[in-house]
């Protein structure tokens, strides 16, 4: 069935009879950058082209392509770049499945509460404009067989979440709701065998099918977090090369052992802790993912190196200490576990109106009872009332107040370039007293400091044109510096893995590297031009909009600090430079967690923004946190928020967004309660006839959802 | 009355056809990609 929709297939007659055994491999690619329809026929076709590849699909929504054949990887992201795509190969064990059982039975019970709503309506249509005695029961009976079977099914997720939260002896929201559809549906079948006035079959499916458009559209949000943040994971590169007696293989990470003796490329991450068994005087690595150090440290034969250094000097090989769980890099994760333990249970607003609510609601269904039968000594009267009320005051307004409006912020943020992980955090975000920043990867990036002394103007050009050549993070930081350089046309680039960038310009030999490749005096990087050479510094710089987003938040009586693990005269600087006052440095992941844990203890609510390995354990441990999306893996599962873009410059909108989020949700309640008001006292006289609960029901749940949407309208 | 008999098996029907066509697109991951299936209804497949 796939196949006529994909262009591409009908094509190639051959291939559509191949795709009857799709069993062969499954490559998934992120294609960043796909648009349009013309961009899926393109991709589709350009790799539908190839006799290894079998199927082509992209899905716009996730920008991913999924082909099934056995071509490799690596030669597919190089067609899909020759078409003028950037393509990254995803890790296909880190990606959420694909298969969203999940989503699909909502879906299901959705069609089947939407299937036996329409149907009820309809009989109910024909009771509300005037039939009687029999035919009323019989119209009863019919609706009583098609909603009966549906509620047991279509509402079972409220009775499952009910039921979980009355075992531990708590109220959710599901209580009210299943007690009111269980009510409901059992009174009405017995009113229908008794030929009663009233039955509200209606009532309970739609109430069903409302709640669980909620639940629908809450899964689908918090599915597309998970799955793009399951992307950064999945883009990882997580191999390695293990030295064997004839050269280099690839193995993935968790192949490598101890002993093992691993090649590490310029510009690659460490794997595993090991110690450097390379003699040479250019070794530099990166540790500020792990320390916080924006300064390269020189490495020495025999030195040890942790699991998530950055190697940007020279290759060296190292003997393998630790691996896997052993590693320095896992063993922060068993901080990171003990400190989301230790943090005290949020309860969600939804959680806390419910607490409020459902007590209320079962006490005004109770007391209506009870004042109907002292009047009248009737139960049937009495428990009919007593149901209306109960239908009247929980409506599915309640249930869908927050998810309302938590998933238009949620879009709108991700417009924004930030990515919501959890769906409380904006709530939580909306309380704090206190930011703190982490220094290095979050206030600050590398930048290259380039002479305008040293560079003649031609040279500065060349320079400029090799640094474009590569995506090593130092030629992006030469690039960004040299932005606006007239380019120059090098011939015969080529791309020296873990090396650097040579290259022709006139003739002339040009080359962009570590200093030991170069031949130079040097060990860091630098470029060299003919017979000239020049090193290259590599220093740090705030990222953009930093000083802006600062100011709004001290302007907003926040109490923003610094939180680094870098050295002082470092540290100072930053802070003058952003004025801020107060800040602490050369802090280890253990003195940060304990000062965010000191700070709460004092009542503060933290949100905490940070990077690094050694700002995972505090980011778990703060009211609510953020971490960009080039933070190291363990950071970005401890932070509730990531940030996709370089920019601070948005980060303030974040804090007006998750505001906004929460004072809509309040009013949305507060809708609710105001329809309770005026629809109680008709239910508790009893003139709460399906109709009305019928238009209550409706009007109260449209409310609400548009008042939801007013988030996605303010620029 | 006797056109109800009639009548009501007949929207029932209509409601399970609906229903099961509804199923039908759920099982051929049709909700998986909407912004994909907007798009590729501007694609020429006759070449």
């Amino acid at each position: 069935m796939t196949t006529a929709v994909c262009p591409g297939c009908t094509i190639h007659p051959e291939v559509s009879k191949l795709l009857e055994e799709p069993t062969l491999g499954k490559v998934v690619l992120s294609v960043p950058t796909i648009r349009c329809a013309a961009c899926i026929s393109k991709i589709e076709k350009a790799l539908m082209l190839r006799d290894d590849v079998d199927q082509a699909r992209v899905n716009l929504s996730q920008k991913r392509v999924y082909v099934s054949g056995d071509a490799e990887p690596h030669i597919l992201s190089e067609v899909l770049r020759a078409v003028g795509f950037e393509a990254f190969p995803l890790n296909e064990a880190d990606l959420t499945p694909i298969d969203d059982q999940m989503g699909r039975s909502l879906l299901i019970r959705l069609g089947v509460a939407g299937f036996a709503m329409m149907n009820v309506m309809l009989l109910s249509v024909a009771v509300w404009s005037g039939a009687t005695e029999a035919t009323r029961q019989l119209f009863h009976l019919i609706s009583a067989l098609i909603a009966l079977p549906a509620i047991v099914y279509a509402a079972e997720p409220f009775y499952m979440s009910a039921w979980s939260a009355l075992r531990v002896r708590q109220l959710n929201m599901d209580v009210p709701i299943t007690l009111a559809i269980f009510l409901t549906a059992g009174l009405s079948t017995y009113e229908s065998f008794f030929g009663g006035h009233h039955a509200y079959f209606d009532a309970a499916i739609s109430l069903t099918f409302f709640l669980l458009i909620g639940r629908y559209l809450d899964h689908r949000t918090r599915r597309f977090a998970q799955s793009a943040a399951s992307e950064l994971t999945a883009l990882e590169v997580s191999t390695a090369e293990r030295k064997t007696g004839s050269g280099y293989q690839t193995v993935s990470f968790n192949m490598l052992g101890v002993g093992d003796t691993v090649l590490i490329s310029s510009g690659s991450r460490v794997p595993v802790d090991g110690l450097v068994t390379t003699d040479s005087i250019s070794l530099m690595t990166d540790c500020s993912f792990l320390t916080g150090e924006s300064e390269p440290v020189i490495r020495h034969v025999g030195d040890s190196v942790h699991a998530g250094e950055i190697n940007i000097g020279a290759p060296f090989e190292i003997r393998a200490t630790a691996v896997g769980e052993k590693t320095s890099l896992r063993q922060m994760s068993a901080a990171v576990a003990l400190a989301e333990a230790s943090k005290s249970r949020y309860t969600s607003l939804a959680d806390r109106a419910a607490l409020l609510y459902a007590p209320l609601v079962h006490i005004l269904a109770l007391a209506a009872f009870v004042i109907w039968y002292i009047g009248t000594s009737d139960v049937r009267t009495s428990l009919n009332v007593a149901n209306a009320v109960l239908i009247i005051t929980c409506p599915c307004a309640l249930g869908l107040a927050v998810p309302a409006v938590s998933i238009t912020a949620i879009g709108r943020l991700f417009s924004m370039g930030y990515l919501v992980k959890d769906g409380t955090a904006l709530e939580r975000i909306s309380e704090i007293d206190t930011v703190i920043f982490d220094k290095t990867g979050t206030l600050t990036i590398p930048k290259a400091h380039i002479n305008d002394e040293d560079f003649q103007p031609h040279e500065r050009g060349i320079l400029a044109s090799l640094a474009a050549q590569s995506k090593h993070p130092i030629s992006t930081a030469i690039a960004e510096t040299l932005n606006g350089t007239p380019l120059c046309k090098l011939e015969n680039v080529q791309d020296h893995k873990g090396q650097g960038v040579s290259a022709e310009h006139s003739g002339e030999k040009v080359q962009l590297g570590h200093g030991t490749w170069l031949n130079a005096p040097f060990t860091g990087p630098g470029v060299r031009i003919g017979s000239k050479m020049y090193p290259i510094a590599i220093t740090e710089k705030l990222r953009d909009g930093a000083s802006e987003t600062i100011g709004n938040l001290q302007g907003r009586g926040l109490n923003v600090i610094l939180l680094s693990g870098d050295r002082e005269e470092k540290v100072r600087q930053v802070a003058k430079d952003l004025s801020v006052d107060s800040f602490l440095f050369e802090r280890s992941p253990e003195e940060k967690l304990a000062f965010v844990e000191k700070l709460a203890g004092a009542g503060n609510k933290v949100l905490m923004v940070g990077d690094g390995l050694n700002d995972t354990a505090a980011l778990a441990a703060a009211h609510a946190s953020v971490a960009p999306s080039k933070a190291l893996d363990a950071a970005r599962a401890a932070a509730d928020i990531l940030f996709l873009r370089t920019s601070l410059r948005s980060f303030p909108e974040l804090l007006d967004v998750s505001a906004q989020t929460v004072r809509l949700s309040k009013q949305n309640f507060n809708l609710a309660t105001v329809y309770n008001v005026i629809a109680v006292p008709v239910a508790f006289a009893g003139l709460a006839t399906p109709l009305i609960a019928a238009i209550a029901m409706s009007l109260s749940s449209i409310t609400v959802l548009i008042n939801g949407l007013r988030i996605g309208r303010r620029a | 009355m006797n056109v109800l008999v009639i009548l009501i098996p007949v929207s029932l029907i209509l409601g399970l056809l609906g229903f099961g066509l509804f199923l039908w697109t759920i099982r051929n991951n049709q909700y998986e990609d909407l912004e994909g299936a907007a798009a590729r209804m501007l694609l020429e497949d006759d070449t």
